[in-house]
């Protein structure tokens, strides 16, 4: 019987089959950070229980941490105890972390590939919806609530019933200006915010194997706004060529052994999918949305849509309130929508090629007066990398804020946060009503689409550029 | 240990909105906690401030099934979700699909989710929307027989997946319950040394 990529780490991974589907998995690395673990660590010390592996557990902190002076101690007392119960908790049991003193900090997402923790064929949780961005690595990576957290601390494992596979086969050249990010926003487009539910995504097609690592990320990252339980690439020279050396992947003779295993994760030619669907790259253009799902999305040059047009009676109620929200009128071009604010940041759009790629957009410019921007590197790691290429110059000279490393405004739950009304042109992966700052209006796009707003403060077509 | 479900004959309130994600269901700021209670009062907080919203008008008050649009508890796998759902009082949430990672944490916190179709979930929010004179509508979940149902005839059946409805029959406490399988854990590990 032939079998997909995800059928193989799946099947590599069963402790015991308890039921037809379900099995218990076991889990090869979790990672941890500050908001979602408190009440992890609580269960188990009420309930007298012990982390099995802390070495196959990392933390760090990133949900909560404020990017401005890391010198200064932290202005929220509620946070600073949520950054201090996890200092407590690793400690206590034993679990590596990466707190705001260390070189390594960053968001979860940025880091795990960083060290070179994430390698093919994992299985890999964490309590964080975005734990799909580890799928780029051919891992089954899944996000998991609190209580499954205790569970996997607890045991190493996890119990779940097994997804469908689903093909996403993206074929055909990308055009000038169009990103990883475009290719991924078009298909939440095209299947919807519920199109991949109950589905692990593999993504393939000669459009993904061109990728770079760091675009493969942004893509699978966002595998979740499709309502899939993760998505995966297969792995391939170019995932072998980020991984060696990185600090936690094996060495010597240990790693041609393990790109040797590494390279049996892969589908069979002919392998079934339960659903399968292609897109053309080259008919994508840079994708903006419009509403307050990933799913109201639509090309640069297109205007917002009609929500009378609609299918169904649930989706133009969903509209109606979606551009209420926004302060949108239906028939507006998205090209040409003032600006107030924009961010660089997040783990789907805060790697060093994401900020190479905006600074080349901004260099020698100056963001537009009516605008406030921001860059918030996705890792210590990669601010200190983009220091040293000069990007902070070509940002702060652009008139951009230069930022710690964390989620920042990509959920808000630190200081950096929209103002209600204000709107935003965003790297990040969610546009829900308030997620920035209550009020706020968030607009997503890829880095370079965002820095070019930034300069112009309004939605502009970055291929004009 | 889960609070075990078995059976409920609940009010019903109906939230006609689809891809209710779980940034509206409890937001941001009450992520910093770092207990598992405390999270009744965010539950749909932004929403909340708008007196004629659903969960805001006097019918709609000790109702504890929510009947709701598709894709519900979409996005961040923030268990607070449930946690504010659970402790405001909902005991099962009847939308015609769920997120996926929003379902596994209801099973973990006594919360049903139950998936009816898009008809049978339209049905329950018209009678939910306008009960009876002097009367409130409710319904009974019935997990042990899978079915739905209300005094006016209406009845439909509904799957779960086999294992939460384990954990919410029995409201077992999970971790004991695959620490029973220990040595087949340790077997996994020597294996894959």
């Amino acid at each position: 019987m032939t079998r997909t990529l995800f059928d193989r780490v799946w099947d590599a991974h069963v402790v015991q089959e308890l039921a037809d589907g379900i099995a218990l998995l076991y889990v090869d690395l979790h990672l941890i950070h500050e908001v979602t673990s408190p009440q992890a660590f609580e269960g188990l010390r009420r309930a007298k229980r012990t982390v099995r592996r802390p070495e196959r557990t990392l933390a760090t902190v990133d949900h909560n941490v404020p990017t401005g002076e890391r010198s200064l101690p932290i202005a929220d007392p509620i946070a600073a105890r949520q950054l201090d119960a996890l200092g407590a908790n690793a400690r206590e049991f034993g679990i590596a972390l990466f707190d705001l003193a260390s070189p390594e900090q960053g968001i979860v997402h940025v880091i795990g590939p960083e060290l070179g923790a994430t390698q093919p064929g994992m299985v890999i949780v964490c309590g964080d919806s975005h734990t799909s961005t580890h799928g780029a690595f051919g891992a089954f990576a899944l996000g998991i609530g609190t209580s499954e957290v205790e569970h996997v601390l607890a045991t190493q494992c996890i119990v779940l019933s097994k997804p469908k596979n689903l093909e996403a086969r993206i074929t055909g050249r990308r055009g000038p200006g169009v990103t990883a990010k475009d290719l991924i926003l078009a298909l939440i487009g095209r299947i919807g915010t519920a199109g991949a539910s109950g589905h692990v995504i593999e993504y393939t097609g000669d459009a993904i194997r061109g990728l770079s690592m760091e675009e493969r990320m942004t893509v699978c990252n966002m595998s979740i706004e499709a309502g899939a339980r993760a998505g995966m690439i297969a792995p391939d020279d170019v995932t072998f060529a980020y991984l060696e050396g990185r600090p936690r992947a094996p060495s010597g003779a240990a790693w041609d052994s393990a790109v040797e295993r590494w390279r049996t994760f892969r589908s069979d030619p002919g392998a079934r999918y339960d659903t399968q669907v292609q897109l053309d790259a080259s008919r994508i253009g840079p994708q903006v949305t419009w509403g307050t799902t990933p799913g109201m999305v639509a090309d640069i040059t297109a205007r917002i849509p009609d929500p009378g047009q609609l299918p169904t009676e649930h989706e133009r109620q969903a509209a109606r309130r979606a551009l209420e929200y926004m302060g949108l009128e239906p028939g507006t071009a998205l090209e040409g929508i003032p600006i107030d604010r924009v961010f660089l940041g997040s783990c789907t759009n805060a790697r060093i090629e994401d900020l190479r790629a905006a600074a080349s957009v901004v260099r020698g410019r100056h963001v537009a007066s009516r605008v406030r921007a921001m860059v918030v590197p996705g890792s210590q790691r990669v601010k200190v990398q983009a220091e040293r290429e000069g990007l902070d110059r070509v940002f702060r000279e652009a008139g951009f804020e230069w930022r710690n490393a964390g989620c920042s405004m990509c959920l808000g739950m630190n200081a950096d946060v929209l103002g209600a009304g204000e709107r935003c042109a965003a790297t990040s992966n969610r546009n829900f009503e308030g997620r920035q700052g209550r009020g706020g209006r968030t607009h997503l796009m890829s880095p370079v689409m965002a820095a070019a707003a930034a300069i112009e403060g309004r939605l502009v077509d970055v291929r004009a550029w | 240990m889960v609070r075990a479900f078995v059976r409920h004959r609940g009010k019903v309130v109906a939230l006609p909105r689809r891809d209710v994600d779980t940034d509206q269901i409890i937001p941001k700021q009450f992520l910093k906690a770092v207990d598992r209670t405390g999270f009744a009062s965010g539950l749909f907080f932004d929403w909340r401030a708008d007196p004629n919203f659903e969960l805001n008008r006097p019918a709609a008050q000790g109702a504890t099934i929510l009947v709701t649009g598709p894709n519900f508890g979409c996005g961040s796998s923030r268990e607070h979700a449930v946690w504010a759902l659970a402790e405001y009082g909902f005991r099962a949430i009847i939308a015609p699909s769920f997120a996926d990672i929003f379902t596994a944490n209801c099973y973990r916190n006594g919360v049903l989710p139950v998936q009816l179709t898009a008809t049978d979930v339209e049905i329950l929010t018209r009678r939910a929307e306008a009960p009876l004179a002097g009367s409130t509508y409710e319904v009974v979940v019935d997990l042990e027989k899978l079915v739905v149902s209300d005094d006016d005839g209406f009845s439909a059946p509904f799957r779960a997946d086999p294992y939460g409805r384990e954990l919410l029959l029995s409201g077992l406490d999970e971790i004991g319950r695959t620490l029973l399988e220990e040595p087949r854990i340790a077997a996994y590990e020597r294996a894959h040394a």
